[in-house]
């Protein structure tokens, strides 16, 4: 059997909470009279566009189901009135059974925003009411903005907006926010709802046995005095359902409403033969389509490009060839860009050069050997790589062509006890695993997000990356450089195997939206990738600049010397190598680079006078697998405890000894 | 046990008796009635009349009476009022044995539906009477256990619909084949995620890409593009739809 998780964990969601406000807004929050909107809607309608459109402000747009976890929050004036806007994360469905479903769910029920600001993707109509019709029943004030109406249009869909409004009972604005469309109008009803405290001129009802069963239990609700602040018609609605939080919170208030919803909820599964949660979903259901019927014509059948598209992107065969694309494209743009890029920082840093510390004295060695030279290293290895590299990833995702690949790449990631969604911290892992781990959290559980984390810290990142190419491309051959990168890869799948079989249980299956295909905004894109850039300089570069220092303050006291010899067993016994390879190991704990960097420093650039072939092939399969760098044993024990982070890092080191031997033993015969 | 009682309560009182003494005989003698009660036959005839025109009984001149449903259904529900106020009386008022059952007979017209429930509670579902020992009558809640009626349902549902004969799994389709939705199983939270998603029972999807080596299968459902792995779909079961009615880009495709 297939599960989806309990991926509710409450230190996790609380710290979501608190996670969530960015400096950008720090000084404006405290202003009462601001009008407080919350954009709500499901995954991929454009919300973050809206919100980008509307406050300017740096907020991660994603087009991965549940991107958006953190809160994003921004300010804006309009005529003189102050305005707060939230987006919360996209969402299908209030029943709790993911973060941002509560977090969304928590935010409307309790913090009571002056209007919500439902956005629908109006090609999929139906689908999006069904949590239109949600959010009513929570009886909030709201409106509703119809958004992607030019895609729509594509598909030969025409909607009427006046029905629409006619049928919900709330105001209905049009929009195509990428192009900014409509929402100078959204805006302003938006303020005049808000103002109005204007909730729906109508309660939308369900249909007979139903609707007498919720209004019911909310006029006994209303008699037993049960009110946990939000609308008795919600809150029985939720009772019928046996929402899990909904039903502690009565209770604690009466037994007896719980007794008497239970009740209903019996007879109404007597009649129906089916669970209440399926029957309230189907009557949802049902009123959407009859709604959106309603609404929506359809005027032509129009294959959209999109359609046409995906006949090849998901094509039984063509499909694995156009997966491969992406993801060897995706690399190959930031090898080549990124390399490109590099060459034009290191020049524009020439100037700096290592000095020598017994010429200058310790002090100056340290500082500017480790400190400078840490940020120097971060900003020609790190910055060129990962700004293409998240640039063209933006494009992926918001495109829409990571869902295919994902969709194409899921039966293999299947064998590793993952689902295609988790391609997705895996390429992200290519880049640098900071970043590619923190994304494991779009993953259902947490033992799937170990796995994946697992699998991330094999694979061969930026860092990894320079290591092949310093050492092995330049001074071996490409083609060896190539087949390490291939060795990588059937490491990562041997491990996650072996992870598999270490951690097992049930897994995750696949249930993903697989919107049209289309052409992402460029200022979302470039603020994505901002964002991410910031908050991984921010976490990478303290680490790279103090423990730069710290090596260097090492090297000045002359104690890696000792621990090198002490290394020497492993390091020249098995896997063959010169004795210094034990201070080169020790200092790429910071940052792989550094293997490359001190090497460089102790030998000068023509590395082919202190190694021979294989010990360059040897140092870099060590180099790469031997140990998580510290920025990303720092962000295994943020997500998953100092206990996971260790065993994860030894696993890595036994791997390295392992491989690295045998590969020393076998290649010393034949090179 | 006075004739000055309102009139409800009156009824009240006979079809409590007439439920005691059914469990013993059926249909009940009328001068089994009057004995119990202590009221003169002819009086008893006349209100075991009435009572039948009110459709609680039935009666048959002398053979006897029967409850209908619909006088069982009170008779119950006040023989259970009458006995588990006895043992509250008994149990946490301390009240002599003795002197429980007509302060109970006062009492239990008055006891409403949701206070028996919170008695029975307090009482911890006591099932027999302490002057007696006769059997409480259960609550008409359709729960099995007490413990479910206040808990209800910890379902964690791993199936949906009804199984049929001529159900295939949506696996089995072929592309572009149409089906109506009329199983599910599974754990009950992909189950419930389907369903936020527009896969409910009823619903029409239509299969638009099969990945190969065991992949996902891309559907289309109430207009929208759903991609669920080959483990997830293999679980969901549908009729086939032979009629190619609903246009395949349709956003109308719920039937």
């Amino acid at each position: 059997m297939v599960r989806i998780s309990d991926c509710i964990e409450k230190s996790e969601y609380e710290k979501t909470l608190r996670d969530s406000r960015n400096e950008y807004n720090e000084n404006s929050f405290s202003n009462d009279s601001d009008i407080r909107m919350a954009l709500a809607g499901n995954a991929n309608v454009g919300k973050s566009v809206i919100f980008n459109y509307l406050t300017g402000s740096d907020q991660v747009v994603g087009n991965w189901p549940g991107k958006t976890v953190k809160r994003a929050e921004g300010n804006l004036q309009y005529e003189g009135q102050g305005i707060h806007i939230i987006d919360l994360p996209g969402i299908y469905s209030f029943s709790t059974f993911s973060m941002e479903e509560i977090v969304s769910r928590e935010y409307i029920a309790h913090e009571n925003p002056d209007v919500v600001i439902n956005v629908l993707d109006a090609s999929v109509l139906e689908r999006n009411l069904f949590f239109t019709l949600q959010l009513m029943e929570m009886e909030v004030p709201m409106i509703v903005c119809v958004n992607q109406m030019d895609i729509a249009r594509q598909k030969g869909l025409e909607i009427d907006i006046n029905k629409l409004e006619k049928a919900l009972g709330v105001p209905v604005i049009p929009t195509v926010a990428v192009r900014g469309e409509g929402l100078h109008k959204l805006l302003k009803q938006s303020i005049k709802v808000a103002k109005n405290n204007k909730k729906a001129e109508i309660i939308i009802e369900y249909g007979g046995e139903v609707e007498k069963v919720i209004q019911q239990l909310s006029t006994f609700l209303e008699s037993e005095k049960v009110d946990i602040g939000c609308s008795k018609r919600w809150v029985a609605i939720k009772l019928l359902e046996n929402d899990p939080e909904i039903n502690k919170l009565v209770k604690s208030k009466s037994n007896r409403a719980i007794q008497y919803a239970n009740h209903l909820a019996h007879g109404l599964e007597q009649i129906h033969e089916e669970p209440s949660f399926a029957i309230m979903a189907a009557e949802r259901y049902s009123l959407a389509n009859r709604i959106a019927a309603g609404a929506q014509n359809q005027t032509e059948f129009k294959i959209t490009l999109s359609e046409k598209l995906d006949r090849i992107l998901i094509h039984p065969i063509y499909g694995h060839f156009t997966s491969a694309m992406v993801i060897l494209g995706l690399l190959v743009w930031t090898f080549l860009l990124g390399n490109f890029i590099s060459g034009l920082i290191t020049h524009a840093m020439s100037f700096f050069q290592p000095v020598n510390p017994t010429l200058s004295g310790p002090a100056i060695a340290v500082l500017w050997n480790g400190a400078l030279g840490g940020l120097v290293a971060g900003l020609t290895l790190i910055v060129p790589f990962v700004i293409p590299f998240y640039i063209m990833l933006s494009y992926i995702e918001n495109s829409g062509l990571l869902t295919r690949v994902a969709f194409m790449m899921d039966s293999f990631m299947q064998k590793i006890g993952l689902h295609g969604k988790a391609l997705i911290p895996l390429i992200l892992g290519y880049g640098c695993s900071v970043p590619a781990i923190d994304s494991t959290r779009i993953l259902e559980t947490r033992r799937e997000r170990l796995l994946a984390a697992f699998a991330i810290t094999f694979a061969p990142c930026a860092a990894r990356t320079i290591i092949i190419l310093g050492l092995v491309a330049i001074f071996v051959s490409i083609w060896w450089a190539l087949a390490l990168y291939v060795l990588d890869i059937m490491i990562i799948f041997i491990m996650g195997k072996i992870a598999l079989k270490a951690m097992p249980g049930e897994s995750t299956g696949l249930i993903m939206e697989m919107h049209s295909l289309r052409l992402p905004s460029s200022s979302v894109i470039i603020k994505q990738t901002w964002n991410r850039t910031k908050s991984l300089t921010y976490l990478v570069f303290p680490i790279f600049i103090v423990g730069s220092a710290i090596i260097q303050l090492f090297y000045v006291m002359g104690v890696l010397g000792p621990i090198s010899n002490f290394m020497a067993p492993l390091t020249v016994g098995w896997l063959k190598l010169p004795v210094f390879a034990g201070i080169l190991l020790i200092v790429g704990i910071v940052r792989k680079e550094f293997v490359l960097l001190t090497l460089v420093s102790f030998v000068g650039t023509d590395l082919s006078l202190a190694l021979t072939s294989v010990q360059f092939i040897v140092l870099a399969i060590i180099g790469m697998l031997y140990i998580p760098c510290l920025s990303t044993i720092s962000i295994l024990i943020r997500e998953f405890g100092l206990k996971a982070a260790s065993v994860i890092s030894a696993a890595n080191l036994i791997t390295a000894i392992l491989v690295g031997g045998i590969a020393a033993q076998i290649l010393s015969i034949f090179l | 046990m006075s004739s000055e009682k309102p009139l409800s309560e009156n009824v009240e009182e006979y079809l409590e008796v007439l439920y005691k003494l059914s469990l013993e005989e059926q249909p009940v003698k009328t001068t089994k009635i009057s004995k119990m009660l202590n009221i003169a036959p002819p009086s008893v005839t006349q209100m075991i009349k009435k009572l039948e025109r009110d459709g609680y009984v039935h009666y048959s001149p002398y053979k006897g009476v029967n409850l209908t449903e619909e006088g069982y259904k009170i008779a119950s529900s006040i023989t259970r009022k009458h006995r588990l106020l006895e043992r509250f009386l008994y149990d946490v008022l301390k009240i002599k044995k003795e002197k429980i059952h007509d302060q109970a007979c006062e009492m239990e017209h008055a006891l409403s539906d949701d206070a028996e429930r919170a008695l029975c509670h307090l009482l911890e579902h006591p099932d027999e009477c302490p002057d007696d020992e006769e059997l409480i009558p259960v609550c008409d809640f359709q729960f099995k256990t007490c413990e479910e009626c206040l808990n209800r349902r910890q379902e964690e549902v791993n199936e949906v619909g009804k199984r049929d004969k001529n159900l295939v799994s949506i696996t089995n389709l072929k592309k572009h084949e149409n089906g109506k939705v009329s199983f599910i199983r599974g754990d009950y939270k992909v189950i419930r995620r389907l369903m936020d998603m527009g896969i409910t029972i009823g619903a029409i999807i239509s299969v638009l890409e099969i990945a190969p080596f065991k992949g996902p299968v891309e559907l289309l459902v109430r207009g929208s593009n759903l991609a669920l792995g080959r483990n997830i779909a293999k679980n969901v079961f549908v009729e086939i739809v032979r009629e190619n009615t609903c246009e395949k880009d349709g956003a109308l495709s719920h039937g």
